[in-house]
């Protein structure tokens, strides 16, 4: 046998016992959940949708260093999507067997999310679309898998008016404003247009809406049409490049950055800092957290990982406002699960089915969160079988020219009066056109 | 009529910073008849180098708040987009002499991937600020004339005055210039260049290198306006109906090109838009380059082509 037969013969004995070693590793920890992350580490969104994987992976990882939920590990896999639509639906036809079948997928991307929603009832593993998403998915009679958790595009609208109106003194100056939407010209940015056009006829205010193309890097039109126009204020609904371009176009019309509001895709750190100071002054809702640097789940995460080399992303990052997100992002679903033991069997590795349930019973009052080191980032949240949203809590950042910070101490509330008729309307249509029966109370009690 | 011209001027010097990105896919057709997809890949690198080496050189040499450190890294990011153009020419396309155009096109295309691929592991994904001393705010003449004035974004202005000035150059350099004739000679034809004793392969290291400077100059007035980040990369299909229009072979096209598509989007977008729900700039900028297509196939300045049967 020549050498190079010998090294091949070596390199072949070594992988097969790897590849043996590796499956009795599997089967010694067999009470793992899994969790998949779809990221996007590539392209355009990279800047804004890192964070948010990072955050998530290390709540994960710190979930495990305290044990794992109940004695069951959390273990994850990573599938890139670049935040395309296809990709999004690759890598959960890859991932969703995985482990023993996945918990529940988040994709952060509405286009993913729409893709989605139908396939998700077939698998019958929940979609988790904290902050996005399709609105009406609120309705849990009709999107039996999808939770919006925390909030949706339509809460922001409504927020937005009432923080408007709030800084006029009152609803009753909105009548005769003028209120431009500068948004992302896709499914996610136009989610936006419903409750302002809704709530124009209620205050009387008008609505000019301007749409971007993607990425939204040429802007200069629209800003012309805004200093023609001169709207008393501006929304802006974008996601990654499109935000920084807005605030510089802003700032090179001469448009007061304190008469723009972010939604909260709108609002963290990678979309005003090359901006600087030229950002000062511009404000963003947020859901619910900010920049969380404080924290103490952030001192947790760092303590148990980042000070041990085992932190996932960037040190400087760790509690920024979408480190957070997706911080909170994997907190839902590990809390989904818990939930769902305590149905299912605790310490027990929970099917997506189960999961849902889980989510669907979700209680997180003040206390437990405040023990999981979430004081003063999140309030309660509670969901049902027909409300998979489960809360609106908002509040707004604004930009100091070097942080984000809460001004004011004030949390908003989605005016419910206003958005579940809308809910209702637009849901029903989805299951008439699907041909779905919508579940009734008694069956969610199944 | 303030509003007006506001988005005229507007639409002038966007279209400006277009001619600067078309020049580059122009300069490489002209020279290898080869389309040169990577162009806005070449952007996005150089503005990569720039900003990092903007970066990291500051800290080596204690040149921090300097604008020293700026240019040391304009020059070093120029001489990396030179040894990318000589690998560009030694690895790809010395092995594709003579081959069918569109087995070049396919090259460039790999060659873009392979560029982003590079430069973000080399660079970072995040987003990096390039910092040349732009002004940032913008300037309002003839306030008397027009209610709230004329407004003229300074950062558009200088950055359209020094594409104005490098494609001057270019243009001096293409037709005054032993090295810019015999480029032209050799997009004339591969073996008929070879065979006067024109060297190819130091003519297409030459073009590429000049092409990487293009994109250089470009990226740091994108990134200083955007920040340096994966988008940069599309910039250059904004550059694509220039060309179409212009006409890939003439260097006035891309000029002229780029100005007629800066404006026609802009005022298609504040004019038009409204009527068909906005977001129309960029598609009606192709919709401008098709309708010229179907009287004039070469573009405005393109050189007729005629195949005898």
């Amino acid at each position: 046998m020549n050498l190079r037969k010998l090294a091949l013969t070596a390199s072949l004995g070594a992988f097969m016992l790897s590849a043996i070693a590796s499956t009795s590793a599997v089967a010694a920890t067999a009470k793992e959940q899994f969790f998949p992350v779809l990221v996007t580490r590539t392209g355009p969104i990279a800047p804004n949708a890192t964070p948010w994987a990072n955050g998530f992976i290390d709540y994960l990882k710190l979930v495990n260093t305290k044990g794992g939920i109940n004695g069951v590990k959390t273990v994850f896999e990573e599938c890139e999507t670049g935040y395309a639509t296809d990709r999004i639906v690759e890598c959960y036809e890859r991932l969703k067997g995985m482990h023993g079948g996945a918990t529940a997928f988040q994709p952060l991307s509405t286009g993913g999310t729409f893709a989605l929603t139908e396939k998700a009832p077939i698998d019958k593993i929940p979609l988790i679309t904290a902050g996005y998403g399709r609105s009406e998915s609120q309705n849990g009679a009709v999107f039996t898998w999808n939770f919006p958790l925390l909030g949706t595009y339509w809460v922001g609208s409504d927020v937005a008016i009432q923080y408007i109106a709030k800084k006029l003194g009152g609803v009753a100056n909105l009548k005769g404003k003028k209120i431009a939407l500068v948004y992302h010209d896709s499914p996610y940015g136009k989610e936006a247009i419903p409750v302002l056009e809704e709530l124009s006829k209620k205050y009387g205010y008008s609505v000019q809406l301007l749409p971007v193309a993607a990425p939204g890097v040429e802007q200069k039109a629209t800003w012309l049409q805004i200093r023609q126009n001169r709207p008393d204020f501006v929304l802006l609904s974008g996601w990654g490049v499109m935000n920084l371009t807005a605030l510089r176009e802003a700032q090179a019309t001469g448009y007061p950055r304190d008469k723009m509001l972010g939604n909260w895709w709108s609002g963290a750190e990678p979309d005003v800092a090359d901006v600087g100071e030229g950002a000062k002054g511009y404000s963003a809702l947020t859901l619910q957290h900010g920049a969380e640097r404080n924290s103490k789940v952030v001192k947790d995460i760092l303590a148990a990982l980042y000070a041990k080399g085992q932190g996932t992303g960037p040190k400087e990052d760790v509690g920024s406002v979408l480190y957070m997100r997706g911080v909170l992002s994997a907190m839902l679903g590990v809390e989904g699960v818990r939930k769902a033991q305590e149905r299912y069997g605790k310490g027990k590795v929970m099917t997506g089915e189960q999961v849902r349930w889980g989510l669907e019973n979700l209680d997180l009052d003040q206390k437990t969160l405040d023990a999981m080191g979430f004081a003063g980032v999140m309030r309660p949240v509670q969901t049902s079988c027909l409300d998979h949203m489960g809360s609106s809590w908002v509040r707004v950042h604004t930009w100091n020219g070097k942080n984000w910070e809460f001004p004011s101490q004030d949390w908003y509330q989605a005016d419910a009066n206003t958005l579940r008729p809308m809910v209702m309307l637009a849901s029903g249509k989805y299951a008439e056109e699907k041909k779905l029966k919508p579940r009734t109370p008694e069956e969610c009690n199944k | 009529m303030g509003f007006f011209l506001e988005t005229l001027i507007g639409g002038l010097m966007a279209g400006m910073l277009y001619s600067l990105v078309a020049l580059g896919f122009v300069l490489i057709f002209k020279a290898s008849g080869v389309f040169n997809f990577a162009q806005g890949a070449m952007v996005l690198f150089a503005a990569l180098a720039m900003a990092r080496f903007a970066e990291w050189i500051p800290g080596w040499f204690g040149l921090e708040g300097s604008y020293l450190g700026t240019a040391a890294a304009f020059v070093v990011a120029g001489a990396l987009m030179f040894v990318v153009a000589w690998l560009i020419e030694r690895l790809v396309l010395r092995h594709l002499v003579n081959q069918e155009g569109a087995t070049l096109l396919m090259a460039t295309l790999g060659i873009a991937y392979v560029l982003e691929g590079i430069g973000s592991t080399l660079f970072g994904n995040d987003i990096y600020k390039i910092d040349v001393g732009m002004p940032k705010d913008p300037v309002f003449l003839f306030e008397e004339v027009f209610p709230g004035g004329l407004l003229i974004n300074k950062e558009d202005f200088i950055a359209a005055l020094i594409a104005a000035v490098l494609v001057g150059l270019l243009t001096l350099f293409f037709q005054k210039t032993t090295t810019g004739r015999a480029l032209r000679a050799v997009a004339d034809d591969h073996q008929a260049a070879q065979s006067i004793g024109i060297p190819l392969n130091r003519i297409w290291v030459i073009v590429w290198c000049v092409a990487g400077l293009v994109a250089l100059v470009a990226g740091v007035i994108w990134g200083s306006k955007l920040g340096v980040q994966f988008s940069l990369s599309t910039v250059a299909l904004r550059a694509l109906p220039v060309v179409i229009l212009g006409g890939l072979t003439s260097v006035p096209g891309a000029i002229l090109g780029g100005l007629i598509i800066g404006v026609g989007e802009k005022l298609s977008e504040v004019y038009l838009g409204p009527m068909v729900g906005g977001g129309i700039e960029i598609w009606f900028a192709y919709v401008l380059a098709l309708v010229v297509l179907l009287f004039r196939p070469q573009g405005l300045f393109g050189e007729k082509i005629i195949d005898r049967v």
